[in-house]
């Protein structure tokens, strides 16, 4: 077989890419442009919101630089988990920009999508049939919390976008992905060896990530018949053997066996090489297919409506008393709306702000604390209240000692709260049995 | 010869943390050279326990250590405490949870 080259231009599409990288690696003739744009790592706001992860500007600014290339080499280009999320409004949004680049462009190709959006009624059959199980959220996935749930996608192994690509269309806005399928389903659907094209995956899946310098930025793999090899495609960048080894423990638990739908990785017997100054090789990725076929489910419920108030303390004796006195007013809160329908909470920047219940550290050094007051509630009248109460409570509590009776926390904002909006929580992030790798991912096409 | 007190931070160039999924925390530790990934492992400061008792958690909390010759690599992972995005979550990417290891004593440790 003859060797197959994929060019991954970012690690998140939106987060950026370097000119000089995507012409240096545009040199290496790639037979494809693979980039995923999503992850469930900011959060679950983006599914449950439908809003993009990243501004239209960056979207359209990168996909135009991308179909302008893809289209000038006659290679396609696949997009995994469009949008952030890779729900179907992410899908569409990204579809609509595509479009215009098309129409801006003067530019003709096939367009094709694909949806990863699961119908609930889906997942409680699936429930019933006992087809449903936990994955690491460390509670079961029941009929009721479906019912709760606002948005649900599955992650799509390499198979619906192969399919896509068998159709041939040029440019692929998938929805929800897994992140190395996304960049494997070209090679392994031109017949490479689909271990080392899943592994080169996981690699290539955040870019320059995995070279050094790192960076969100162009990395080029290419695989044959028993090896890939990864080469940057900035100048200014290497893949040396621990770079590319340090990116192979990133983001995952287990480093020697990844399960993906319908298969798991090997990843034990992998050998790394420097093969020269800026590549490296790697083999002895094997892929183990699996009898039956499970994919993960991503879903979120709206937890309700927040808003913050951001805070200053610079006084050492309200610094001293700063836990007993976050506890009055929060306990005072509680009293004064009469009412379990909200969540207070504190972040205490100067204190354990960052690490929470993790901080190792417990007595405060810094000369000055941050606040973040975190108010979660049925509605965002009532957020709105509950932190306004608690801020105006902490500006004026008196304590025993105070020097400074005009005011205990430093206010950078007018209004002093800000209303956020939804607040949306992961509710599923289970596997579910499939009778089809295909089955939950329609496609469709468009001639542009 | 002076003997000082090593951490972990004098032996390895990477000490990072990050989510594996939103219910999960790893930890990853990547060491310069073959010389300072023995003396790390030889020194067995980096355990189950040990890692728990860090982050003050339940020794359970810990959901595996892998011990990586191949990368001169040490992985660990842990439960979140809270989900990512969930009330009282402080660190949605999960990525400034790593500053305890770098001060993690290492006993045995030469200049």
């Amino acid at each position: 077989m003859a060797s197959i080259t994929v060019l991954t231009p970012t690690g998140t599409l939106g987060y950026g890419f370097g000119a000089e990288a995507l012409d240096g690696g545009m040199r290496l003739k790639p037979d494809v442009i693979a980039v995923d744009a999503g992850s469930t790592d900011p959060g679950p706001h983006y599914l449950g919101s439908g809003e993009p992860l990243v501004s239209r500007f960056s979207m359209k600014k990168e996909l135009s630089d991308l179909i302008r290339v893809g289209r000038r080499a006659r290679i396609p280009l696949v997009v995994g988990s469009a949008g952030g999320s890779g729900c179907r409004r992410h899908v569409d949004w990204t579809v609509d920009i595509v479009r215009e680049i098309a129409r801006e462009q003067g530019l003709r190709f096939k367009l094709g999508w694909i949806y990863a959006d699961v119908n609930p009624a889906r997942v409680k059959a699936a429930i019933a049939q006992s087809e449903v199980r936990d994955f690491e959220a460390g509670f079961a996935l029941t009929e009721e919390i479906i019912d709760e749930t606002v948005a649900l996608v599955a992650q799509m192994g390499h198979e619906p976008i192969a399919a896509a690509l068998d159709q041939g269309a040029d440019v692929i806005i998938g929805g929800r992905a897994c992140d190395d399928a996304a960049i494997a389903a070209f090679p392994i659907a031109r017949g490479a060896d689909p271990g080392l094209s899943m592994h080169m995956g996981k690699i290539l899946e955040c870019g320059a990530f995995s070279a050094e310098p790192f960076g969100m930025d162009v990395m080029v793999g290419i695989v044959s018949d028993d090896h890939f090899l990864l080469e940057p495609g900035s100048s200014n960048r290497r893949a040396s053997v621990t770079s590319v080894a340090a990116h192979t423990l990133y983001e995952r638990e287990d480093p020697l066996l990844q399960a993906g739908p319908g298969h798991s990785m090997d990843l034990s017997q992998c050998q790394f090489e420097q093969v020269s100054e800026r590549r490296v090789k790697v083999s002895g990725s094997r892929f183990i297919k699996s009898d039956e076929y499970w994919v993960k489910l991503e879903g979120v419920r709206l937890a309700g409506y927040r808003s913050v108030s951001i805070a200053g303390i610079r006084c050492p004796t309200m610094i001293a008393r700063i836990d007993e006195i976050l506890r009055d007013v929060q306990d005072e809160a509680t009293r004064y709306f009469a009412s379990n329908q909200f969540e207070i909470g504190f972040h205490v920047y100067g204190r354990d702000g960052v690490m929470g219940k993790l901080e190792p550290q417990r007595t405060i050094t810094s000369h000055e604390l941050g606040l973040v007051i975190d108010v979660v509630a049925a509605n965002q009248e009532l957020a709105h209240a509950v932190a306004h109460h608690v801020s105006g409570n902490l500006l004026h509590y008196h304590f025993p000692g105070q020097f400074n009776t005009s005011g205990n926390v430093a206010f950078p904002y007018s209004p002093s709260e800000i209303d956020v909006g939804p607040n949306f929580r992961f509710s599923a992030y289970h596997l579910m049995k499939l009778q089809s790798p295909l089955e939950l991912f329609p496609m469709h096409f468009e001639e542009l | 010869m002076t003997t000082s007190k090593k951490r972990l931070r004098d032996y390895a160039n990477i000490i990072r943390s990050k989510n594996a999924g939103p219910y999960r925390l790893t930890f990853d530790i990547l060491f310069r050279d073959e010389a300072n990934f023995r003396a790390v492992c030889k020194s067995e400061a980096i355990t189950r326990d040990s890692i728990a008792r860090l982050y003050g958690v339940p020794p359970d909390q810990i959901t595996s250590l892998f011990v990586i010759p191949t990368g001169r690599a040490i992985k660990v992972t842990m439960r979140r405490q809270i989900g990512e995005g969930d009330f009282g979550d402080s660190d949605i990417y999960g990525c400034q949870q790593h500053a305890p290891l770098l001060d993690l004593p290492i006993p045995g440790g030469e200049a």
